[in-house]
């Protein structure tokens, strides 16, 4: 590369706005994550960037319920804690929505016929009264200073009630045959088409990377069809499994096809002379030579199909359809995004739960990603 | 053991380019034959068409006196040894010997003693667990060789064996191979090489063949002083022969040719008097030329060109007034010839060669 | 439990479905054609025979499926743009009349030129400003997994990670979006990004920027270093500074390159259409193609006749770098 050995500005210049654009690449995810395992209550009042500081919000609670009163010589109290035990400053309360911040902690608010409210501090609260508390409980306002809270009932909200964990699942069954079938069928196809002599194999060759660019859209509604008409006659309905296995599968193949005819083309043909003198079939060389030898191909093509086939959404929707059986997590996630749009504590776990898997997949096996990448591009 | 035969074998490739034309070889059991020629030349192609691994197009191979066009390789009792050696990266040594045993589902016993005693013989034993990419380049040949040992073949096909070892391993594999042939003297071995040392050195029988032609078949001797034709007098030996281009002053038992308007030479090769006044070429080895001190002695005369002391022998260009092309005479030891001198240059007329008009050789 | 057991049942059952074919064919094939232990004539006419067949047991599934699921489609679409909502009647050219009559379409169309432009010009500038960065520093690599990291996520958790930046409260409430957080910082107005019609096609677009430019950026990056050293140094010989090696030297050496970026993305584009669904749905000016095609899809009971005709739209707007790669291939199969 260009030689600046000496550290010169223009050097400062670039470790600069390359750490300036990787921090603009990163924080979206960062903020999902922080977000993601934020109480739910301050998440919703300040931006995840505050997360680390103390946090004051004005709350709205009910007290206990009249029946948890006790009698305290003349006086009826129903006694409780604001805060639930946890750490937090109650600086002002109130008990009607026009004037939430009437009284200062630890004053006692006179309501009415005689009936008191006093706050304190660290969040217990008094009601009492001459006469018995009756009818609903009591609303409390409250001003209270929180510092940060961590917690993960998102996620354990987002796995068990809004039904991630079941779509967790789901996503893996589809993910894995979806990700193996093309592999063992298009590494077939291109030894086939790599090494063996057959009438018609350079339009195959051709067909193949045409396909390569043809939109799925085009081919939803034909296919919807042909499902429909298919899990008639199966008496299966047109959403199953196999179904969407089969449909990432024809999606899959001409890039699987392309990637490994490439790499398989590449290997030193000697190899595959020495075999067949040796005596073996085919079959045999496929197995025992090609498969072992491709390995690198092959795991590219794994990370792609799988990355693929886990964050897509279309395929899903259009052949595995949104009933809670069968959603993936993507489609989870859509539904999600409809039904519960402004609960953030739900969406930054359950988007986060999607993405975790790929993210994994993505760190561990960057390299082979990346390889597979540059063979499938760069000619 | 086994005879090889070709007989009209043809090549042609789909876009009708015609790489072999014709070729007729009878090749012995026992035999070493090497096929040499320029890349090019259709020499591989005819290696692999023995094996199987090309199509031969028209004509028959026999091996063993049964006609195997469509045999597949496995089946032909051939084993080959490929230039880049081929060996499977992903096995270790021991099963890349092993691995034509296990296709034909030989008894793991059986496969054992036999990858053994081939390790033996080439002192691969030490590296049997070893993967390729672990051993030198001169052992990989080795298990190259001990991969075609195992299966017994009646022949052994070498294609270009040694091209990818550097010049000093090069010489002691060759040796090695040579000796590998005297411990198996009923196989047949066919060696497919670009060099003609390897050529010269390992053959019985040398089949030169040029643009899909066989030019000359016979031992290395035979073709370096009989060469059939100017191309194999040009192709064996190094420097090449100088050949010069001249017209039959007189024909007969001796042959007297003009080399220019000032130079004749008498030749000892006979001729037709049909020959006579037609224009021809005349053929000597650099090597088999001395330098003399007179005039009167020598054939030709000329100025040195260029000087190109090797050590162990001096090369002289030498300028010959009417010849277009220098002429190379190669002189033991050192000389003291200096770029300008003039010098007298004399040959045994019995190393003379003298070719018609059409390249071919006057026999004598 | 169970689920996960059935889960794993249907895995395996498939996977091993599909080896089971390829195994037992390739063994019965063997099994009626024999080469073992036969007489040569024999032996010869049953390689001959079995290896013209063993091809097609290789390439048999993969035909099959690409011919279902690709092939026959698109000649299906193609004929259903001539019928109707069901696909039973025939309707002729109403369907197109349809759509070139619709605002719809225009403003789909329209915005899809808009991602076409921006989308691959700004991923691969980003990619190749951030390769060429990141090649000449010590944590280049840290950087780089970095930005290439969104490629792993999906579109539609994409689409939750910007709506979150670009959230909105209205009021003096806090805002939680870090974009309009960042306004109010510097004394703006908070805006409702993505429902600014026109504009919010941009704040759509960033978002498959973020997640292509580290595409671009690791293949221009192994481009770039494939560039022989000898060239850049006989140029700082020459004379020529940082930035005229730059354009004079390496890219016009990895233009083939950049343009396979562009391409690739731009096929991307063209079928983009989660990121829509999830973020707009279309709502305020930001309706795409691939979104409007699922959109009539599904819509009133669906209507094919007019899905597919979005969806030949796409196709045709494919088509040139479908040819452009055929003519690509076969070259360099020839060169081969």
């Amino acid at each position: 590369m260009i030689a600046s050995s000496k550290r010169s500005p223009l050097t400062y210049l670039v470790h600069a706005t390359v750490l300036f654009l990787v921090v603009i690449w990163t924080i979206p995810t960062a903020g999902l994550f922080i977000s993601s395992i934020r109480d739910k209550d301050q998440l919703s009042v300040s931006g995840w960037w505050t997360a680390l500081s103390t946090s004051e919000q004005l709350i709205i609670a009910r007290a206990n319920d009249p029946k948890t009163q006790v009698q305290e010589g003349d006086l009826f109290v129903i006694r409780g804690n604001l805060l639930d035990g946890s750490s937090g400053d109650v600086t002002k309360f109130g008990s009607s929505s026009l004037e939430p911040e009437a009284f200062d902690a630890g004053a006692v608010a006179d309501l009415r016929k005689g009936q008191t409210l006093q706050v304190m501090e660290n969040g217990d609260y008094a009601f009492s009264s001459p006469t018995p508390w009756e009818g609903r409980s009591q609303r409390i306002f409250y001003t209270a200073e929180i510092p940060p809270r961590f917690t993960l009932d998102n996620y354990r909200e987002v796995l068990s009630t809004e039904g991630l964990g079941k779509s967790f699942l789901n996503s893996l069954t589809v993910t894995i045959p979806a990700t193996i079938i093309p592999i063992l069928v298009a590494a077939f196809a291109a030894y086939a088409l790599a090494w063996m002599r057959f009438p018609g194999r350079a339009l195959l060759v051709a067909a193949v990377v045409g396909l390569l660019v043809v939109p799925l859209q085009m081919s939803l509604i034909p296919l919807l069809k042909s499902y429909n008409l298919i899990g008639e006659f199966f008496g299966v309905g047109s959403k199953t499994y196999v179904g969407i296995w089969l449909a990432h599968t024809g999606f899959g193949l001409p890039l699987a096809i392309y990637l490994l005819r490439n790499y398989i083309a590449g290997l030193p043909g000697e190899i595959i002379e020495s075999a067949r003198v040796d005596g073996a079939s085919d079959f045999d060389i496929f197995r025992k030579i090609i498969l072992p030898l491709s390995f690198p191909a092959l795991a590219s093509f794994a990370i792609f199909q799988f990355l693929w086939v886990w964050n897509d959404l279309l395929i899903a929707m259009v052949f595995l359809g949104n009933n809670e059986e069968h959603l993936v997590l993507t489609g989870q996630l859509r539904e999600l995004l409809g039904s519960r749009g402004g609960n953030w504590e739900i969406l930054t776990a359950s988007a986060f739960i999607t993405i975790i898997v790929p993210l994994c997949v993505f760190f561990s096996l960057q390299r082979y990603l990346v390889r597979g990448l540059l063979a499938g591009s760069v000619k | 053991m086994a005879d090889v035969k070709l007989t009209h074998v043809k090549k042609i490739y789909s876009n009708k380019v015609e790489v072999l034309k014709d070729i007729n070889l009878d090749i012995k059991q026992g035999e070493f034959i090497v096929f040499v020629g320029p890349s090019g030349c259709g020499k591989s192609t005819l290696l692999r068409m023995i094996s199987g691994l090309e199509e031969i197009s028209s004509g028959t191979l026999e091996i063993d006196g049964q006609v195997v066009n469509d045999i597949p390789p496995a089946l032909r009792g051939i084993a080959m040894v490929f230039q880049s050696y081929a060996l499977y990266p992903h096995m270790s040594v021991y099963d890349n010997m092993a691995f034509s045993l296990q296709i034909a589902k030989v008894s793991k016993a059986d496969i054992d003693q036999q990858v053994r005693k081939a390790a033996d013989m080439l002192q691969l034993t030490p590296y049997l667990d070893r993967l390729p990419k672990a051993l030198s380049g001169g052992q990989r040949q080795r298990v190259a060789i001990g991969r075609a040992i195992v299966r017994r073949p009646k022949v052994f096909l070498f294609d270009e064996p040694l091209s990818n070892l550097d010049a000093a391993l090069r010489v002691a594999t060759r040796m090695e191979i040579a000796n590998l042939k005297d411990s198996m003297p009923d196989s047949t071995m066919i060696y497919v090489t670009h060099d003609q040392v390897e050529a010269m050195t390992l053959a019985d029988r040398i089949v030169l063949l040029s643009a899909g032609n066989i030019e000359q078949v016979g031992s290395p001797l035979e073709l370096y002083e009989h060469p059939a034709n100017v191309f194999v007098a040009k192709f064996i030996g190094s420097p090449a022969m100088n050949i010069v281009p001249c017209r039959i002053e007189k024909a007969g038992e001796q042959t007297r040719v003009a080399l220019s308007s000032s130079v004749t030479v008498n030749t000892p090769i006979k001729t037709d008097a049909a020959e006579q006044s037609k224009s021809a070429f005349f053929g000597i080895r650099p090597e088999d030329m001395v330098v003399v001190d007179t005039q009167e002695q020598a054939f030709l005369s000329g100025d040195v060109s260029f000087v190109e002391s090797l050590g162990e022998a001096t090369l002289l260009y030498v300028k010959v007034p009417g010849c277009d092309d220098m002429i190379i005479a190669k002189q033991a030891g050192t000389l003291k010839t200096q770029r300008g001198d003039k010098v007298h240059l004399s040959a045994l007329p019995e190393k003379m060669h003298l070719f018609d008009e059409n390249e071919q050789s006057y026999t004598r | 439990m169970a689920q996960l057991a059935s889960a794993l049942v249907t895995m395996i059952l498939g996977v091993l479905g599909c080896a089971v074919y390829f195994y037992g064919s390739n063994i019965l094939l063997d099994k009626i054609f024999p080469t073992k232990n036969r007489p040569a004539q024999q032996v010869a006419s049953n390689l001959r025979i079995a290896n013209s067949i063993r091809p097609w047991l290789f390439l048999g599934p993969a035909v099959l499926l690409l011919t279902f699921y690709l092939f026959y489609p698109v000649i299906d679409s193609i004929r259903l743009s001539f019928f109707d909502r069901s696909g039973e009647e025939f309707v002729g050219l109403s369907n197109y009349v349809w759509l070139f009559g619709s605002d719809e379409f225009f403003e789909s169309f329209r915005n899809n030129m808009l991602w076409l432009i921006v989308v691959p010009t700004a991923a691969t500038f980003f990619g190749l400003i951030i390769a060429t960065m990141t090649d000449r520093i010590w944590w280049g690599n840290i950087a780089k997994s970095l930005i290439f990291m969104p490629m792993a996520i999906s579109f539609i958790g994409a689409s939750v990670i910007w709506k979150f930046i670009y959230d909105f409260r209205s009021g003096g409430d806090a805002q939680i979006g870090l974009l309009n957080a960042v306004v109010v910082f510097f004394g703006g107005e908070p805006q409702n990004w993505i429902t600014i019609p026109f504009w919010n096609n941009f704040f759509l677009m960033i978002i498959l920027v973020w997640i292509q430019t580290g595409f671009a950026m690791v293949i221009l990056s192994a481009a770039l270093r494939g560039i022989p050293d000898e060239t850049i140094e006989a140029a700082v010989l020459d004379g020529a500074n940082g930035l005229q090696i730059f354009f004079k030297i390496m890219v016009p050496q990895i233009w083939g390159t950049i343009a396979v970026v562009w391409t690739t993305i731009t096929i991307l584009v063209l079928k983009v259409f989660d990121i829509v669904l999830a973020m707009t749905n279309g709502q305020w000016d930001t309706q795409v193609l691939a979104n409007q095609m699922f959109d009539w899809m599904f819509r009133g009971g669906g209507d094919f006749g007019r899905g597919a005709v979005v969806a030949i739209v796409i196709m045709v707007l494919v088509i040139p770098i479908m040819v452009w790669n055929i003519k690509r291939a076969n070259a360099e199969m020839e060169g081969r």
